[in-house]
């Protein structure tokens, strides 16, 4: 096609000639497949989130032996139940919990834990056992499993500037989005729109440059279904101004619009705490805990927390014990939370962490992180977990 | 015969791109003549030396305000020594051995703390990237880098760490499927004793803490040392099988073609493992310059980076930008996600990784402008003239000074526009592209537009 006729003929179809013709076919079809619409948001906390003074099992004794100093105090705590209760610094919670929308499960982790940030979260992300390897993260390997029914980079979308490993498959991969706005403009530079264009035949083979070219084609027409989609709707509720705050308005956002994503991910980092922890940590939860109020308080009067799960976990816990500078070292096993509407079982799901028995001064793990993720893949999400983990696992009752 | 192209092909994967210059030097060279350049140019083994202090040898301080320092410190070594070897891979001569020492970078992929051990392990793989496979396994497996990375400073008689020896085997030699734990087991113990002094940051052994008891391993049983494990596994010739495996994949196509592999492994094999004969055996199959081999490969971000720098010859006033693009691309260099290194490939490629990699030329080399003459709906105009507003920011930010007179001045007067463009990209060009290219408004742009392609994210 010439330019000039493409030019005539685009003006002719419709104002937005940005997106080449036969990309249509394919967002109608993801429409009408998509059926009981359920999202997920992951929230990662980056850096190694410290679990026991998360969630402060202030009826152990052995808890306030190893943590003289750092040690959350029994009158500051926010009572759970008879063995546990939340740092005070996430307050925000505690409505969530008592209206039954949050699961706390306690020592979460995996056999012969790796104590490296990279490595762990690698291990987080990918779904692997510690002496394995994949290239491929646990939600990518979802979007290969969905990818006859659901097509687009937009199924699974990561609220920042950088796609996380957690989201790339081998066949298909997430978006990264931080500002809807931001990648449309990117988008529109008239140089790649010109590029893009009438492509079906030329490029779109298996090899790589035809990769290339599909990749530039669909980031291009995400962006532009995002941008148009999103801005629908108005977020009312008030978030509070902080990164990830600003993070879950724009998922409230993109949910709330009607976005045919299918999985969110945000993550907030601040954790690595190994010199003063009680001040740094208590700010991060702070930000944490308000912002994931606010959001699960917006999608309950928006009527979308039953179809909304959120899942938070960190690389690893910490040391039981404090160190000489008021922090802690890399540990093992933590907790995971979850929020929503329909929870199976809310509230403390199993047993707090046993402190006297421990390997090398760190938890056990009890639940491995892969049954959380079973459970979500099964129940949730609709696929069979054994396709996406490898094996088989048995799944927990958490949804 | 005009073996223009087989030139370009050869430079861009036994380099880092041809410059213009290079090519017209020797017009009608051939190119077993051009190889015997990139090795003669490549002889030269100049380390890097920024690094020149071992922060770890600072005193034990519990004093918050000299921890932070020093952590600044070894933050600041950190970017320098990456920007060191960055313009040395887009300056330096010696681009053979340069590219080379990248493919061990990630062969060999070790992430620690310490800049100093980081530039001592990436100088001795650029010492051995063209010499003898087992000398460079044993040189890297004895430098405290990796001795560090590996744990097999904690690996001692009677409480092995097998860490080390899973890895060499695993990811180093033979690949998986080709050892058993049982084989793990028993060469862990073999490397007990391998350290190096914290001090001098020198190999050391230290018989004291080696267990000279005796090991089976593959079948054998002797009292093993470290050494004699390393032979072992290299006397199976599954080694040459993964080494040439790994380097088709990034010299010649991503998809391993199993016939060419053997043949390389027999020659690597025979070879006693040495490296220059098997590269010269690739440089100069006939299959190495077979179209399906050509501009084919996604270049890593490094790659992407270094060949820009080096054909546009930038300087980089802050040198921090360079850093930010690794980031934003997805490679660190010093900073492997992990063991096995840089997944590579199309695992560098999703949405946004790819966005970010066609605005980049522009970003370098025009303050993010790609300037175009094609349709002008007001749409485009303002997209347009609001880049052009912030021109000013970008170049406050990046502070990137391409050379324009030294990179125009090599290009031909006479040389045709679809010529210039054929030079800078691997694939063969499309209609959309030689549209482009006829359409542009003057060379400078057109140049700007060529690197702004997908096609130039190949080599």
């Amino acid at each position: 096609m010439k330019r000039r006729d493409f030019l005539t003929k685009s003006m002719l179809a419709s104002g937005a000639f940005m997106l080449p013709a036969f990309l249509k076919p394919f967002e109608a079809l993801a429409m009408n497949d998509i059926t009981g619409h359920k999202n997920l948001v992951v929230i990662q906390l980056s850096g190694g989130n410290d679990g026991l003074n998360t969630i402060i099992p202030y009826c152990n004794d052995i808890y306030y032996q190893k943590r003289k100093n750092i040690g959350i105090k029994v009158p500051d705590v926010i009572t759970l139940n008879d063995m546990q209760g939340l740092n005070p610094n996430l307050a925000a919670l505690k409505e969530l919990y008592d209206q039954g929308w949050m699961t706390i499960v306690n020592s979460v982790g995996y056999p012969n834990p790796d104590r490296s940030h990279f490595r762990s979260m690698d291990i987080w992300q990918t779904g692997s056992d510690s002496n394995q390897f994949l290239t491929t993260g646990w939600i990518g390997r979802y979007l290969d499993a969905s990818r006859q029914t659901l097509k687009n980079p937009y199924t699974a979308m990561e609220v920042d500037d950088t796609l996380s490993l957690a989201m790339k498959g081998e066949y298909m991969k997430g978006i990264a989005v931080s500002d809807p706005n931001k990648l449309f403009q990117t988008t529109r530079e008239p140089f790649f729109k010109d590029i893009v264009r009438d492509h079906e035949a030329q490029h779109l083979s298996e090899e790589n440059l035809g990769y290339l070219y599909k990749t530039m084609i669909e980031t291009y027409s995400s962006a532009d279904y995002i941008q148009k989609t999103s801005k629908t709707y108005n977020v009312t509720a008030q978030y509070p101004t902080t990164g990830i705050g600003y993070q879950l308005k724009n998922v409230s956002k993109f949910i709330n619009s009607g976005l045919e994503t299918r999985v969110y991910y945000v993550s907030l980092g601040g954790f690595d705490t190994h010199a003063g922890q009680q001040g740094q940590q208590g700010r991060v939860l702070k930000t944490y805990a308000d912002a994931v109020a606010a959001f699960v308080k917006d999608l309950k009067q928006t009527g979308k927390l039953d179809d909304t799960l959120i899942m938070t976990f960190s690389e690893f816990g910490r040391r039981v014990e404090e160190n000489a500078s008021a922090g802690t070292d890399h540990g093992t096993a933590s907790n995971v939370f979850l929020f929503g509407g329909k929870l199976q079982k809310p509230g403390i799901f199993n047993d707090a962490p046993d402190l006297s028995d421990l390997e090398n001064g760190d938890l056990k793990y009890k639940v491995d992180f892969r049954d959380v993720y079973a459970n979500v893949l099964d129940k949730w999400l609709d696929v069979n977990n054994g396709e996406i983990l490898g094996k088989q696992y048995q799944g927990l009752g958490l949804v | 015969m005009n073996n223009a192209r087989q030139i370009k092909h050869l430079y861009s994967r036994a380099g880092f791109g041809i410059r213009f210059k290079e090519l017209h030097d020797h017009e009608n060279a051939s190119v077993k003549k051009k190889l015997k350049e990139l090795f003669k140019n490549s002889e030269a083994d100049q380390h890097i030396t920024v690094i020149t202090e071992n922060i770890d040898l600072r005193p034990k301080t519990d004093d918050p305000e000299v921890k932070k320092k020093n952590q600044e410190d070894r933050n600041q070594q950190d970017k320098d020594l990456n920007v060191a070897w960055l313009k040395q891979m887009a300056s330096s001569d010696a681009q053979l051995r340069e590219r080379m020492t990248l493919f061990w970078h990630n062969h060999f992929a070790c992430n620690i703390n310490n800049a100093y051990h980081q530039q001592q392990l990436n100088n001795i793989q650029r010492t051995y990237a063209l010499g003898n496979f087992k000398s460079l396994l044993t040189a890297v497996s004895q430098s405290p880098a990796m001795l560090q990375f590996l744990n097999n400073q904690q690996n001692v008689k009677g409480h092995p760490n097998e860490n080390f020896a899973r890895e060499l085997m695993e990811l180093f030699t033979l690949g998986i499927g080709h050892y058993t734990e049982q084989d793990i087991k028993e060469s862990a113990r073999s490397f007990t004793g391998w350290h190096f002094d914290g001090k001098t940051s020198q190999y050391t052994f230290v018989p004291r803490i080696h267990d000279d008891g005796q090991k089976t391993f593959m079948g054998k049983t002797a009292n093993f040392c470290g050494e004699d494990i390393v032979d072992i596994i290299l006397s199976n010739k599954q080694t040459a099988i993964f080494i040439c495996t790994k380097l088709y994949r990034y010299l010649v196509n991503d998809t391993p073609d199993k016939t060419n592999i053997n043949q390389m492994a027999d020659v690597f094999y025979q070879a006693n493992y040495e490296i220059k004969p098997l590269l010269e055996y690739v440089f100069l199959s006939d299959w190495f310059y077979d179209d399906k081999n050509i501009g084919v490969i996604i270049k890593s971000p490094a790659q992407l980076l270094v060949s820009l720098t080096r054909q546009f010859y930038i300087d980089y006033h802050n040198p921090d930008v360079l850093l930010q693009f690794e980031r934003t691309l997805g490679q660190v260099l010093f900073k492997p996600p992990n063991v096995a290194g840089w997944p590579g490939g199309r695992a560098w490629i999703d949405s946004s990784s790819l966005m970010y990699r066609i605005k980049i030329a522009s970003t370098l080399l025009n303050a993010g402008v790609i300037d175009f003459t094609g349709k002008a709906t007001p749409e485009d105009e303002a997209f347009l003239a609001a880049t052009h507003k912030q021109q000013f920011n970008v170049i406050k930010r990046t502070q990137a000074v391409p050379d324009w007179g030294r990179f125009l001045q090599d290009i031909p007067l006479d040389m045709p526009r679809i010529q210039v463009a054929e030079f800078m990209l691997e694939p063969k060009l499309n209609q959309t592209v030689i549209d482009e290219v006829n359409q542009a408004p003057d060379i400078k742009s057109m140049v700007i537009q060529i690197a702004s392609t997908p096609e130039y994210q190949l080599c």
